[in-house]
Order: C-alpha cells, then structure tokens, then sequence
C-alpha cells in the first residue's frame, strides 16, 4: 500500500478535502447494471410511489460508493482501506426533472490508531437531509 | 408480519466463484464515476503495489449480494422484497479485490429483529478466493418496511 499521506502529518480534526456529486437517474441506470441491482425503488417512480417512497431513490450502495472517494482520493492508494461502514438514514430521492439530486461529502480524521492507522468521520447530505449517519473508514497510512 | 428469529445463525453453503475480470472492475469503477487509475490501469494498480487492478471498496458488494439471495428468496424466511430496504453496510478488509479473483462467498444470518414496525434482517459475507484466501468480509443490515410504512 502506498498512501500519498503520512501519518504524522495527520491529526485528529484534520479535514478531508469534501466533494460533491451529481445524482441523476442516467447514474442509477448505470449502477444498476453494473451491481446487479435491478430493485425497481431505483428506476421505476410508479413503483416507487407505490410502495410509499416519495419518488425513485437511489442505490444505498451508490451512496456509500460515492462517499468513500473522499477517502480513497484523500489516500491515493484504495487498497489502503481497511474497514468501512456507514448507516442509511435518508434516502436520496432523485427526481426525473433534469437535476436530479447532488450528494456532498465531508470527512474528518477523529482518531488515531496503532500501526499508522487513522479513523475518518464521513458526512454525506442530499440536500437537507443527512443521508449517512455512522459513517467510518479506518485507513493504512 | 415478524420475519423467523429461527433463522439467526443459519450458514448457506459457499457461493459459486465469482470471477473477477478487469472490464468488470471499469464497468463498476465508471458506474460509480470513479476514475482512480488503480481501478482502470494495471500498470498504476502495479506502481501502488498490487499485483494487478483493484475493485473499488464497495464491488464486493456484488458477491455478498449474490450471496444474500440464497436467504432473501427463501420462500421459508417470506421477505417481501418489494419492501426492502438498506439499513447498514460495512466491509472489513483483509486485502482489496483485484482482477484475476475468483471469489466466493458464506453467508451467515447474525441477527433477526424487530424496530418501529420493521424488520432488519442482519447478515454476514465471508468472501475468500476459491482457494481460501481472506479477502473481505461484507456485513449487511437489510430492512423489510412494515405494512403502511
């Protein structure tokens, strides 16, 4: 593992560079296909709304894809991750209106550990909600 | 209606391997808007020190997925997967998932509960390589929405 950050260049607050992403159908499409998760909840909205969702949403998975690039685009090497977890605590709702939804990312270093670990804090939001709650990657720096 | 608590701790025998391919990688690597060359470029995977692409974090996904239908279109646990959702994920690595793998996964049931007229169904992946490689560990917290909800 090659890790383009070093641990004693890091301390417990340090910030993550944040990101935002765009999320359109066209990607649920898209993640769909490649996950092999064709749940109607995430392409179909007559499903959706009829099993009580406010509209298609998206993949828990494509979320928590998305929110580990803060991470791995932080370390460099992805094979640095060794532990990932997160809790699904809003959809993200994606509207077929040419918008869509936009997710934004932030992560903060909130321990360090032994062996050059660190653990990061992920927040991720889709508009007001706070779409992951629970969110940590422990990293090999 | 409660999902069968009887079912905590039933194992399913070792999935099918799985094998890993590198367009497989960039197809999910691209769906997931990544362009991280260690995903897409063996020689860059290489420079990092792997022995060729690595899968993002989350395409062992796919293989606990694959996994979890042994379970969830069990006719005796009764999910409706109409009203399933994701509750919890977490991946816990012993090496990444890189092209050339042939993967295959145990599928555990670690809890079976009930909260706010849910069900959260609780279940553990052992992904190893055919030949019994750790490789990752993929737990997974499903929730089966109660009527009305």
């Amino acid at each position: 593992m090659t890790s383009t950050v070093r641990y004693d260049d890091v301390e417990v607050g340090t910030e993550l560079p944040a990101q935002r992403f765009p999320v359109q159908r066209v990607n649920l499409i898209m993640y769909a296909g490649a996950a092999g998760d064709f749940n109607p909840i995430h392409w179909n909205e007559r499903f959706a709304t009829s099993v009580g969702l406010p509209d298609v949403i998206a993949h828990g998975m494509l979320t928590m894809a998305e929110a580990a690039r803060v991470v791995t685009d932080w370390v460099g090497d992805p094979g640095a991750l060794l532990d990932y977890g997160v809790r699904f605590s809003k959809p993200v709702v994606v509207p077929d209106d040419g918008r869509g939804a936009e997710l934004a990312v932030s992560g903060t270093v909130v321990e360090k550990l032994d062996g050059n670990r660190v653990a990061v804090e992920l927040v991720a939001r889709s508009g007001a909600d706070k779409v992951l709650t629970k969110a940590r990657a422990v990293v090999q720096l | 209606m409660a999902l069968d608590a009887r079912f905590i701790g039933r194992s399913y025998p070792p999935t099918e391997p799985y094998e890993v391919g590198r367009e497989k990688i960039r197809d999910f690597a691209m769906a997931i808007g990544d362009n991280n060359p260690a995903y897409h470029d063996p020689d860059a995977a290489k420079a990092l020190g792997h022995p060729d692409v690595i899968a993002p974090p989350t395409f062992p996904v796919i293989v606990g997925f694959l996994a979890s239908r042994q379970l969830i279109a069990d006719p005796a646990l009764g999910v409706d997967y109409s009203r399933v959702v994701h509750g919890e994920q977490r991946f816990v690595y012993t090496r990444p998932v890189r092209a050339g793998d042939r993967l295959t996964a145990v599928l555990t049931v670690d809890n079976i509960r009930q909260a706010a007229g849910n069900d959260l169904l609780s279940t553990r992946a052992e992904i190893s390589t055919a030949d019994g490689e750790p490789v990752v560990t993929v737990y997974s917290t499903t929730v089966v929405r109660g009527e009305g909800k």
